[in-house]
């Protein structure tokens, strides 16, 4: 470790440096990682990451490739126990109920914490059984209108609604790249999960719709908690309010946006943000 | 949500349950042929002449028939099928040619052995005149283990790294000499095992043979001597005996039989982990 | 440089010789068998109900109608099993179990034909025989021997186009909240359907072509059965049984026509199943 455990120091709140000191602003954290460890097999991906990120906030990770940034955002909705031969070591916490507890089951996570991937991965299937796949599988949704009315709302809030109402029953596929990628937060919203995860979501797209992108997740903010994992700089500047710098498996600085892009209190975390490495 | 959980548990213990049944089929069946074989295989069975029209002695002849088959088809098909796969692999690229080509090996694995027996009964028994033969039925097989030697021989070129070919083509080899010396040597264990596949092929193969290779029990004397290999032996004693002797040995040939795909996958599989082991 | 152009121009004949044999499977077959049909006539020899050789009458149809009830009865029950033991295979499966299904499975696939009709001779058809009524040689019985035969093809194929999924639809499905079950009864098996469905395809193709297995369990009568329990005679069965002592004239001839029918409709199958492979 570089410096101690890094938490926000330039909130009003006072960080908690263990996890079992439960402090008032607590409830404030939408999502608490403590002393967090993860091993594909013998390799170590992350070294005892402990960091807080608040509710209704957007929260970047950055770091140079192999920094264990995806691994990272992949803890926090267990998308990690696909593969076999993993380990996670200590605690994540989504209001104060630690996801990797033996009796909490992945699948009610994952409908808790959304997910929206590098690259845009609608399924086979039309316009609107991609975003209805999410309420089927739920079994919730007991009424067709219902679902055509949720399905409407998220493809509405994913700002698709207006290019595709005419041609729901048109294959995903025809559709282009950003606005692919917009089905699929589309299809993360349906289901109206707390946390939004974000891994690298604009790096297929090109300018236009990647500022597109960046706008729906700024006002997403107002309803959800959203992580965002880039690898482009300006875009964490653009559209988070915190950040967290990773490298190596560390984490070596969480600040707010604004005070890491013009005064970062680690040497490395400047080199790598004026572009000096990485 | 407590329904989908359930619904998980149902349908992977209906997975566990089938790929089970298929296991336990396979051990019945393997079973069943070899607990009714013991007391007939043995060096015996295996190094006597038959008697009485298989219901005594044992089966030399018709492992020697087998043997023979396995032979011929072997040497004719693999230079072909070897050729055939390096052209493919090599030489052909884009080449408008290797798609029919590979469509006709595909094809070519698609018909039945029976149409194989119709083609070489027509062909090489009657046409050619080399009547009920091991040369018809050699050439017959070789016809119909082609298609997996030109298979394996493309899948193991194809595994060999392109940096081989270049640090060779940089050195100033030939083509040829690259693909003999460099990518054919590291495809050698792949290839041969495609080889050891179609030898297992051969050797349990019975339609096609049946209207080629006739039905002779005696050692054959010249690749024009018909013989009964040891499949067709197994129909034939099977089909129309139901005296206990004839029976027991037609388990005792199955049992061979059995062993010999045993053997080359086994032999499949210890070739192609030390061949992948070297390659990493 | 001219052994070069030598070498490259006898790999591209051994390339040719799948491709050589393919034509000349069709030109001696088809010229056996077709000037008969002609002579028959087309609707005489498809929908003749009656096969009565000695008196120059040749209608197939009873055996068409076996043939394709045979490969349906085997593919309602190996499509279900083969289908969800490739889902095990590439889904849920521990390492441990896959290195011993795996394995099991090429063993199943390289048990010759032969052998396969001998234990369902030995085990299935008394077992009908003496439970469910006689004959025992039946429709049953070979619907299973056959789809244990089919399996492999079925599975191995499937898993393959099963593990042909992108990873990142499973992801996706996962990620809102489905159970794994969940993503491959919806995501998975729709997108992998048109790879299984080629495997389904070649089974029955493999089912319909199969000689020895069919031969030894079905009791070979050319009638149109009345129950499962009854006996038939399939195209492969009619060529096999009857071309030892139909060695001239028109006997002979329909027995190539039988092929020429059966070489047609397996081919049909396998351009089906490579159009749905490549679909994928």
């Amino acid at each position: 470790m570089l410096t101690k455990t890094p938490l926000l120091n330039e909130t009003d709140i006072s960080a908690s440096t263990g996890g079992e000191r439960m402090s008032r602003a607590d409830k404030e954290f939408k999502i608490v990682v403590r002393n967090l460890s993860f091993y594909y097999g013998k390799i170590q991906a992350l070294k005892d990451v402990s960091l807080d990120i608040q509710a209704n906030k957007v929260t970047a990770i950055i770091g140079p490739s192999g920094c264990g940034k995806s691994t990272f955002i992949r803890i926090l909705n267990r998308m990690n126990d696909i593969i076999p031969g993993v380990r996670v070591e200590g605690k994540v916490m989504i209001d104060s109920q630690n996801i990797y507890d033996g009796n909490v089951g992945a699948v009610e996570i994952r409908r808790r914490v959304g997910m929206v991937f590098q690259k845009s991965n609608p399924f086979p299937k039309s316009i609107f059984e991609n975003v209805a796949y999410g309420l089927r599988i739920s079994g919730l949704i007991k009424k067709s209108s219902d679902l055509g009315e949720r399905v409407r709302r998220a493809l509405v809030d994913a700002v698709l609604w207006d290019e595709v109402k005419d041609r729901l029953n048109a294959s995903a596929f025809k559709l282009s790249g950003g606005q692919q990628q917009r089905l699929c937060i589309a299809r993360a919203l349906v289901i109206e999960p707390e946390v939004i995860l974000f891994d690298e979501p604009c790096s297929a797209l090109d300018p236009t719709s990647t500022a597109k992108v960046e706008e729906l997740i700024q006002n997403l903010k107002d309803k959800y908690t959203i992580v965002i994992v880039t690898h482009n700089m300006q875009q964490a500047a653009r559209v988070s309010d915190y950040t967290a710098f990773l490298m190596l498996g560390e984490l070596i600085e969480f600040n707010k946006t604004n005070k890491m892009f013009t005064t970062p209190s680690e040497k490395v975390t400047e080199d790598y943000i004026t572009g000096r490495f990485g | 949500m407590i329904s989908a959980h359930i619904n998980e548990k149902i349908a992977k213990l209906v997975l566990w349950i089938s790929s089970l049944t298929i296991l336990a089929i396979l051990l019945a069946i393997i079973g069943f042929v070899v607990m009714r074989s013991i007391g007939i295989i043995n060096l015996e069975f295996i190094f006597s002449m038959p008697r009485a029209g298989g219901r005594e002695g044992g089966i030399l002849s018709m492992i020697i028939g087998t043997l023979c088959l396995i032979a011929i088809s072997t040497t004719v098909a693999s230079p072909i099928g070897i050729g055939g796969g390096i052209y493919l692999t090599e030489y052909a690229g884009e080449h408008p040619l290797s798609k029919i080509i590979t469509f006709g090996a595909e094809w070519l694995a698609g018909v039945p052995s029976i149409i194989f027996g119709l083609f070489g009964f027509a062909f090489f028994v009657v046409f050619l005149g080399w009547g009920f033969s091991i040369l018809s039925g050699g050439m017959v097989l070789a016809c119909m283990i082609l298609n997996e030697t030109i298979r394996t021989t493309q899948e193991s070129i194809k595994a060999v790294p392109a940096s081989y070919r270049e640090a060779s083509y940089a050195l100033g080899a030939t083509k040829w000499q690259t693909v003999s010396r460099v990518v054919l040597k590291s495809a050698a264990p792949g290839i041969l095992t495609g080889i050891i596949l179609g030898i297992g092929r051969a050797a349990g193969e019975t339609a096609a043979i049946m209207l080629t290779v006739g039905s002779f029990m005696a050692l054959p004397t010249s690749l024009f001597s018909s013989v009964r290999p040891m499949s067709l032996h197994l129909y034939l004693l099977a089909i129309a005996e139901v005296h206990p002797g004839a029976i027991a040995r037609a388990f005792g040939t199955a049992t061979l039989l059995v062993l010999m795909v045993l053997i080359v996958n086994l032999s499949v599989h210890t070739i192609m982990r030390r061949y992948t082991r070297a390659l990493r | 440089m001219l052994k070069e152009w030598i070498i490259e121009k006898s790999l591209i004949v051994a390339a040719m010789v799948s491709f050589v044999i393919i034509a000349f499977i069709i030109m001696i077959v088809f010229r056996a068998g077709v000037p008969l049909i002609a002579e028959v006539g087309v609707g005489n020899f498809l929908f003749g109900m009656d096969w009565r050789p000695e008196r120059e009458i040749f209608g197939i149809f009873p055996m068409i109608i076996g043939t394709l009830l045979v490969a349906l009865f085997s593919m309602l029950i190996s499509v279900p099993l083969g289908i969800l033991t490739a889902i095990f295979l590439a889904e849920v499966a521990p390492e441990i179990m896959r290195n011993i299904l795996r394995p099991a499975i090429e063993l199943l696939a390289g048990i010759p034909s032969v052998v396969y009709g001998f234990v369902g001779l030995m085990v299935l058809v008394p077992f009908i025989r003496t439970h469910l009524g006689p004959p025992g040689f039946s429709i049953l019985a070979g619907s299973i021997v056959l789809a244990i035969m089919a399996l492999p093809t079925i599975i191995t194929i499937s898993e393959d186009a099963i593990k042909a999924v992108p990873k990142s639809y499973k992801e996706a499905s996962f990620a809102v909240g489905a159970t794994h079950w969940q993503t491959i009864k919806n995501i998975i098996l729709p997108a992998a359907r048109s790879g299984i469905l080629a495997g389904v395809v070649l089974g029955s193709g493999r089912a319909i072509g199969e000689t020895m297995a069919a031969i030894m369990v079905l009791g070979n009568l050319p009638v149109i059965p009345t129950s499962v329990l009854g006996p038939i005679r399939t195209l492969t069965a009619n060529v096999a049984m009857e071309m030892a002592y139909a060695p001239h004239g028109p006997h002979r001839q329909a027995l190539f026509a039988t092929g020429v029918v059966l070489f047609i409709v397996v081919s049909i199958l396998v351009v089906i199943s490579n159009r749905l492979r490549r679909g994928q």
